[in-house]
């Protein structure tokens, strides 16, 4: 019966050890040692820091760098901004069809692919695209105005990218929240604004917690929405990854900004966790 | 003296359903004032009138004289005690009783002090930084309790807050609860369902059915004279006939029940002759039963049956009597004092009540 048992929890454990070890550490160790390589002569390689020091001392990688952490702050806080009074309205107000109905809403835009998400924005945004000739048409202005290829059109196809992985787990949290906790909230004096920060904000802060950090991650790695929406103008981490990997075939540098990546999204998550004081383990659970 | 609570004609619509028609009351000063109706009658929209949570489609409640239909509920004078209690999870006892005290903007240091005054009062002194997971849950019910009192609010609403308690903590709670209206001195607006908890605790109550107040008055009053047939049968356990009345002579009146048994029974004012369809409510504990039908000679209504079956319920128990003609099961209370022990199923038994404990309503009124 013992072995039994152990057997069954043995093939349980199997895919996600597989998974694990074969697709994120040996990678990520491999990727380690390489970034750790410095290239002296023709398939001849030694061991140093060097890849980290060209990051440190070359201002475009570092600007590069610290300006994507930013603006995948800046993303998030958008983001939650938007999803909480969406959210709210979902999981409170809202009731049987409407529910349903506002929650697919949410859900319809990632039933395309990215991809065309994206190409979605470029016909709006672009010179010659929807906004700008209805700009033109009434008569604000009078010349086309272009509206890709900036910080704020990355933002734009960030939110809108991460919209969904905000809202899910806040109607969750906000689900949750009993309406008589709401109104007994009311009753004993607390106005609209009170009621929120010391009874809705609290009881939603593993959701905002754990959306925030999805937004984060995903807005941090993203490569599609600002490489076709900043252009050349507006340079993303991920791009400079990529470029060190595919087009200048420096895989040593590639992977030590990799690893850089790695580092900070965990420094920063780590970071709004104990801000918030939450802990993984409460809004993960 | 002006009365704490005022509802002057108070209706609330929701679409084609009408949830409550047309009700009027008045709760005087530091009374326990309780609406006691099955579920769905209306009673838990009342209350979220009177908190503010509902709008009325017509009428006015005064608290204290003054009109608070305008009035948002974090603005009125009355707090309310949820079904479910609604403490809030994400604060310990101390900051769930000092809630209402930070919004009414009180120092902080003075907000300390009431809490620990309210935590004294409640029995729960230097409990004030658990947290309410922590709690039981009678403890959970004086928090909830505390934490409307410490506002002082004129008039305190409580919608069935002892539901979800176990029945032994439920009888303990009843007792509780009156004493802390007593030591509060407020005015305290309870719904129930559950006719022992109204009866204990009120000084008055409301029964309502369908919308509308049936009978306003004190326990007894609604025990022993009710005044509409839906009181008779919600409040207490009764036995109930339905017949044609025969005879009708001065107070007193005779029916014949239409599975053919002869009763008397007691006109009580109400507009009853003969002829009329009407029905007749005996309690089972107006019920005296005896070995020997001479025992029970001064009742006018006498039967004699046999023991169908036996329900034990400690002192509630009864029995249930078929009469000989074996057309009526009547329940009758059974005492306790130990000389009906060997009573069992098929015993030869006599009962008897007097007339003017049937209380008898013409037909059809519910």
């Amino acid at each position: 019966m013992r072995t039994q048992a152990k057997l069954g929890l043995f093939l349980l454990l199997t895919p996600l050890l597989l998974w694990l070890s074969l697709l994120i550490f040996i990678p990520h160790i491999d990727m380690f040692v390489v970034s750790l390589r410095e290239r002296i002569g023709v398939a001849e390689y030694r061991i140093s820091p060097a890849n980290y020091l060209t990051f440190i001392n070359e201002p475009l990688y570092l600007r590069t760098f610290l300006r994507t952490a930013v603006m995948s702050i800046i993303a998030t806080i958008i983001t939650l901004l938007i999803a909480f009074p969406v959210s709210y309205y979902i999981a409170k107000i809202a009731r049987g069809r409407a529910r349903s109905a506002l929650f697919l809403l949410c859900l319809v835009p990632f039933w395309v692919s990215e991809l065309v998400r994206t190409f979605g924005w470029m016909i709006l945004l672009r010179e010659t695209g929807l906004i700008s000739n209805l700009l033109q048409f009434s008569g604000l202005a009078d010349a086309p105005v272009e509206m890709l290829y900036n910080d704020a059109a990355i933002m734009i196809g960030l939110v809108y990218t991460s919209m969904l992985f905000m809202v899910v787990p806040l109607v969750t949290t906000l689900e949750s929240l009993p309406d008589d906790v709401i109104e007994a909230g009311y009753d004993l004096g607390g106005s609209g604004i009170a009621v929120l920060r010391e009874i809705v904000i609290p009881h939603a802060m593993p959701g905002i917690v754990s959306g925030s950090i999805i937004v984060f991650m995903l807005s941090l790695g993203n490569y599609l929405t600002p490489t076709i929406l900043g252009g050349k103008d507006s340079l993303w981490f991920t791009e400079l990854i990529y470029s060190q990997f595919i087009v200048r075939f420096n895989w040593e540098l590639g992977a030590a900004f990799g690893f850089l990546l790695l580092g900070l999204s965990s420094a920063i998550v780590w970071g709004m966790l104990k801000l918030t004081g939450q802990s993984l383990e409460k809004t993960m659970g | 003296m002006t009365a704490d609570l005022e509802c002057l004609n108070l209706t609330k619509r929701f679409g084609q359903m009408t949830a409550v028609d047309n009700v009027s009351f008045q709760v005087p000063r530091g009374s326990f004032f309780s609406i006691l109706g099955p579920s769905g009658c209306g009673k838990t929209t009342i209350m979220r009138m009177i908190a503010g949570f509902v709008e009325p489609t017509k009428g006015d409640i005064k608290i204290r004289g003054r009109s608070v239909i305008d009035t948002p509920p974090n603005k009125r004078p009355v707090n309310m005690v949820f079904q479910h209690l609604a403490l809030f999870p994400m604060m310990n006892v101390a900051d769930n009783i000092g809630y209402g005290l930070r919004r009414a903007g009180m120092a902080k240091a003075q907000i300390a002090t009431r809490v620990d005054a309210a935590l004294q009062r409640i029995g729960l002194a230097g409990t004030g930084q658990r947290k309410i997971d922590e709690l039981s849950g009678g403890q959970k019910q004086r928090v909830a309790i505390a934490r409307c009192m410490v506002l002082e609010p004129d008039v305190l609403l409580l919608d069935e807050p002892l539901g979800a308690l176990d029945l032994k903590l439920r009888e303990h709670m009843k007792v509780e609860l009156k004493s802390l209206q007593a030591a509060f001195d407020t005015t305290f607006v309870y719904i129930t369902h559950d006719q022992s908890e109204a009866l204990v605790m009120s000084d008055r109550i409301a029964v309502m059915n369908d919308g509308r107040f049936e009978q306003v008055g004190s326990g007894q009053d609604l025990y022993y004279r009710p005044r509409t047939a839906f009181v008779a049968g919600f409040v207490g356990d009764t036995n109930r006939w339905t017949g044609r009345i025969e005879r009708v002579d001065g107070d007193e009146l005779e029916m014949r029940t239409d599975s053919g048994m002869l009763m008397r029974g007691a006109v009580h004012g109400r507009p009853l002759s003969a002829g009329d369809r009407a029905d007749v409510f005996v309690r089972p504990e107006a019920i005296r039963i005896a070995q020997s039908a001479e025992e029970l000679a001064h009742f006018d209504n006498r039967i004699s049956g046999r023991v169908t079956s036996t329900l034990f319920n400690g002192a509630a128990s009864r029995i249930l009597v078929q009469d000989s003609a074996g057309k009526e099961e009547i329940e009758v209370n059974l005492p306790q004092s130990g000389e009906f022990a060997s009573l069992r199923r098929g015993s030869e038994i006599h009962i008897g009540w007097s007339g003017a404990q049937g209380n008898c309503f013409a037909a059809g009124q519910s």
